[in-house]
């Protein structure tokens, strides 16, 4: 209190607001007292003094004032009462009264309800010097309102628009804040006004501060002033505004930097998701997989039918028979757990329809890879035409929950929940991976027929069963893929083949047979990915020059990142 | 190996040489003057003459595809690339030849005027000229090829690898021709012809004309094709698709038989988009997915690979078949009919159409109760399933 008495805009007028507003302490309190005084100027001070308040009935009252809904009810002449009128009219035309002082139902002495008619009583006046005052009062409403994005959006209004009356409710609010971001938007919206004011020193010293909170948003803002500034002959400010651009250039580039590298290992991490599967099916056991992409929507499609049973119910077209499936209805976070649920059903599904092919077509093609290729080919349109029949050939929405929508701001760098939650995901997906492959007996039966199957057979184990649970496991991997997908854009027929280039191109860098490799060409290729984007500015561009790359890459390392060495002729 | 290389027993490859180079001759004379004349006198429509015409280029880019993958054993996913480069370098002197009889009347290319542009683009001036277009048909395509594959071949990329980076290369450059900035029509691509050499490209005759040029291309491939595989070249070509490393070992310098042969592929299945250009009268770049060159390959497997028969079979046969199940209210249906006869034919008729005679008469004699054991080596040889690839 004692430096908002202070502060620049001191007045007695505000002042005289503040004894007034402690005495009624309660905002109904105040808008009373409001109502009752008089003369005008009086009525407009005490008015002036709400600024900066964010309790709800503030803004319900002042807009019922405006709107000639606040009556003065007097009980004993003399002595009037402001009230508001609410609730459904009877007969009588009359209704509830509430009073405006401390939001009671208004009584009468015995406690019984009161009902008033609105044609009976006085409506409270306003005129437009009051209905200034109030709305400037509005205006800063939201400055205390209990919700932080409303807060926030509410101070960067106030700072752009450069007002030097707003200052003090603005210091006035900084003095209560304790929320860090919003006492650094109320120094930013601060420093901006002041910007504008003609004295130099306070120029200087909110550039001062404009610097230190690395102000992106009022950069325009600065450059205009320094513009002004040279107009007006003030070199200081000017020469000052200049350093702080550049402050704020280099802070701007240290954001672009990290965003692109966080940027990349997201993209870097969707890459590995999508790939991981394909490194195990075509990495390990040599097997073109084509359909793999088909695999990835046959999990995105088990999400959705998953996503639609936990929620109201859906009726898809299969095969023209319209086919109804019923819903658990569920709401809350039951709901918004449904993806839980749909991760191990989609890894199955995926994994289920990976076994029939692997024992329907790729089991006869294990001799000839580029066979495989086509045949999985073939399989692909199969799976693509059966999808449209499914579905239909529109693409379908799977709803986000709502906790991958958000981000966190660390010094400026956007942090996206949905892209933290790619990196965690694939995070967890590879440890999955190297779990099963290195820790399960089943794991070990793989890399045993796959290091060489004829050993291994003779040892005993049976090859054509560990072919089949690997071919499931990354038919699996790409269905969890797919409810991973699911979440970040939409399902269609062809979501598969969007991602097939890229997952082969992932492998084939990556060198066959290693998934270590596949990690480290995911992330080298998402990361070179984003940084051509930044500096290229285009996308298009940047993925066939990202092509291009690969294919001089391999020039350099025919067999990938890590090469598989073998002593046979043919490997 | 193959029906190619006939066994060298006695009598029979002369006999069948004859028998061949007589068929041949009866089908190239059917097809560049009994057809283009019974379309002359009404006979033939002049919607079936275009149809077989486009038939005729997909054919010769089937032989492109099954040269590298049947007789080299490698498999590239690169052809329509090839095949749309000379479509659009061709596209380009069409689309000098329209004048200024376009849309927005001007001299330009239609698309140039809806970008803003109101002069030609450098590197536009050259293609009004027929000889320089007819040229570039050869060279981009073709240099494309030398350089691709050289990088590819010097590093010894091959199998699958090799198929996954023709992929590649396939989609970057569609991505490429996607954009409206390289200034050749962006996604739209090149289409409303008019004129070709002079002709009236909406006339009959002209059809009539590229027809017949499309199937002396077509004999021209077949026959040369035809004797290269009979040299020393051709059985190296062979044996580098059988034991690539054992022919290294022999002291072949492998790389360079193949880059040869990825080139005269890549050549020819230039040819075949230039010539598929103003049959069809449209070019763009989702000629260039990825996915056509796999229906390429499609068709060479139906048709029977490592065979030069084989990949025109299968063109023709595939798209008549595609043209009549597209045509009803099956065409919905186009793909489960591709990818089901794609997995059919590589499970059970890895040999495609043209081994079907020998595997029946197989069939038949085991099931006859009288086998004789001297036929028994002779089938599992001609029998393509028992083949390394």
């Amino acid at each position: 209190m004692f430096v908002f008495i202070r502060s620049l805009h001191i007045s007695f007028l505000a002042l005289a607001a503040l004894a007034i507003a402690s005495a009624a302490d309660s905002p109904r309190g105040v808008i009373s007292s409001a109502i009752l005084a008089t003369p005008e100027t009086r009525q407009i001070e005490i008015i002036s003094s709400l600024a900066g308040e964010g309790d709800d009935s503030i803004k319900a009252l002042l807009t019922a004032w405006k709107e000639d809904a606040l009556f003065l009810y007097e009980p004993t002449p003399g002595h009037p009462v402001p009230v508001q009128l609410t609730g459904e009219k009877d007969a009588n035309d009359t209704q509830a009264a509430v009073r405006v002082d401390n939001g009671q139902v208004l009584t009468d002495a015995g406690g019984r309800l009161l009902r008033l008619a609105g044609s009976d009583l006085t409506a409270v006046d306003h005129t437009p010097a009051l209905r200034r005052a109030m709305k400037s009062v509005l205006d800063l409403i939201d400055l205390g309102s209990p919700s932080r994005t409303k807060r926030l959006q509410a101070i960067q209004t106030i700072g752009f628009s450069q007002d030097a009356d707003k200052i003090p409710p603005l210091e006035k609010r900084l003095q209560v804040e304790t929320d860090p971001t919003i006492i650094r938007a109320l120094r930013e919206a601060v420093a901006v006004t002041r910007l504008k004011s003609p004295d130099a020193a306070i120029q200087l010293n909110a550039l001062g501060e404009l610097g230190k909170l690395h102000s992106l948003s009022s950069y325009d803002l600065i450059r205009t002033a320094m513009r002004d500034a040279t107009k007006a002959g003030k070199p200081a400010v000017a020469d000052s505004a200049k350093a702080v651009l550049k402050v704020i250039d280099e802070h701007r580039a240290m954001i672009n930097f990290y965003g692109t590298i966080f940027r990349g290992v997201s993209l870097g991490s969707i890459l590995l998701i999508v790939a991981i599967g394909l490194a195990v099916t075509f990495g390990l056991m040599g097997v073109i997989n084509m359909a793999h992409g088909e695999m990835i929507a046959v999990g995105a499609y088990t999400t959705y039918l998953v996503e639609n049973i936990f929620g109201g119910g859906i009726t898809i077209p299969c095969f023209g028979l319209s086919l109804s499936l019923p819903g658990f209805h569920a709401a809350g976070w039951f709901q918004q757990s449904y993806f839980l649920f749909a991760l191990p059903l989609s890894f199955l599904a995926a994994a289920l329809v990976g076994i029939g092919l692997e024992r329907s077509v790729i089991r006869f093609l294990y001799r000839r890879p580029l066979e495989s290729l086509l045949a999985t080919w073939g399989v692909s349109l199969l799976l693509q035409q059966f999808f449209k029949l499914m579905f239909g050939s529109n693409n379908v929405q799977v709803s986000s929950p709502g906790y991958l929508s958000g981000n966190w701001t660390i010094n400026d760098i956007l942090f996206g929940w949905s892209r933290v939650f790619v990196i965690g995901f694939a995070g967890l997906i590879v440890l999955g991976v190297w779990l099963v492959l290195s820790k399960t007996s089943l794991g070990l039966l793989i890399r045993a027929v796959m290091q060489n199957r004829n050993m291994a057979s003779c040892m005993g184990v049976r090859t054509e069963r560990v072919n089949m649970l690997t071919f499931g496991l990354g038919s699996g991997l790409a269905g969890l893929a797919g409810a991973f997908l699911s979440q970040i854009g939409n399902v269609g027929p062809s979501l598969g083949q969007n991602y097939i280039v890229d997952c082969f191109m992932t492998v084939v860098v990556g060198g066959v047979g290693n998934l270590l490799g596949t990690i480290i060409s995911a992330f080298g290729i998402g990361l070179v990915d984003q940084s051509l984007q930044q500096i290229l500015l285009n996308p298009v561009v940047g993925k066939i020059v990202v092509l291009v790359g690969i294919i001089f890459f391999l020039q350099w390392r025919p067999a990938g990142i890590f090469v598989t060495r073998s002593r046979n002729l043919d490997d | 190996m193959t029906r190619t290389t006939p066994p060298s027993t006695t009598g029979g490859p002369s006999r069948r040489h004859r028998g061949e180079i007589g068929a041949v001759a009866v089908i190239a004379l059917f097809f560049l003057v009994v057809f283009p004349l019974l379309n002359a006198h009404g006979v033939v429509s002049n919607f079936t003459i275009n149809l077989w015409g486009k038939y005729l280029c997909y054919a010769l880019l089937a032989i492109s595809v099954d040269l590298l993958w049947g007789y080299t054993g490698l498999l590239s996913l690169g052809q329509a690339l090839f095949f749309s480069l000379g479509g659009y370098m061709f596209g380009m002197y069409l689309m000098r030849m329209i004048g200024d009889l376009g849309q927005y009347h001007q001299p330009i290319p239609d698309f140039l005027v809806f970008l803003g542009w109101t002069a030609l683009p450098r590197f536009w001036e050259p293609f009004s000229s027929f000889p320089f277009a007819l040229a570039m048909v050869f060279l981009l395509p073709g240099l494309l090829a030398l350089v691709f594959g050289f990088l590819a071949f010097r590093s010894r990329i091959k199998g699958v690898y090799f198929s996954i980076l023709t992929q590649a290369l396939t989609y970057g450059a569609s991505l490429m021709f996607f954009r409206n900035d390289l200034l050749m029509g962006g996604n739209n691509g090149f289409t409303d012809f008019k004129f070709v050499v002079g002709h009236d490209l909406r006339e009959a005759s002209t059809q009539r004309g590229l027809f017949i040029v499309t199937a002396a291309v077509l004999l021209a491939v077949y026959v040369g094709l035809r004797l290269l595989s009979h040299t020393k070249f051709g059985l190296v070509q062979r044996a580098i698709r059988d034991g690539e490393n054992r022919v290294l070992f022999s002291g072949y310098a492998t790389a360079h038989f193949k880059l040869f042969i990825f080139v005269v592929a890549a050549l020819i299945a230039g040819v075949a988009g230039a010539l598929y250009v103003p049959q069809v009268g449209i070019i763009n770049p989702s000629e260039m997915d990825p996915r056509k060159s796999l229906e390429a390959v499609v068709w060479c497997a139906v048709g029977g690979r490592g065979t030069l028969v084989g990949p025109i079979l299968g063109a023709i046969g595939v798209n008549a078949l595609q043209s009549w199940a597209t045509v009803g209210g099956t065409a919905e249906y186009w793909l489960v009919i591709l990818g089901g006869l794609f997995v059919f034919f590589v499970l059970c008729l890895p040999g495609g159409i043209v081994s079907l005679p020998q595997r029946l008469s197989f069939l038949w004699r085991k099931a006859k109760p009288a086998p004789a054991p001297a036929q028994t080596p002779a089938a599992a040889a001609a029998d393509p399933a028992s083949e390394s690839s």
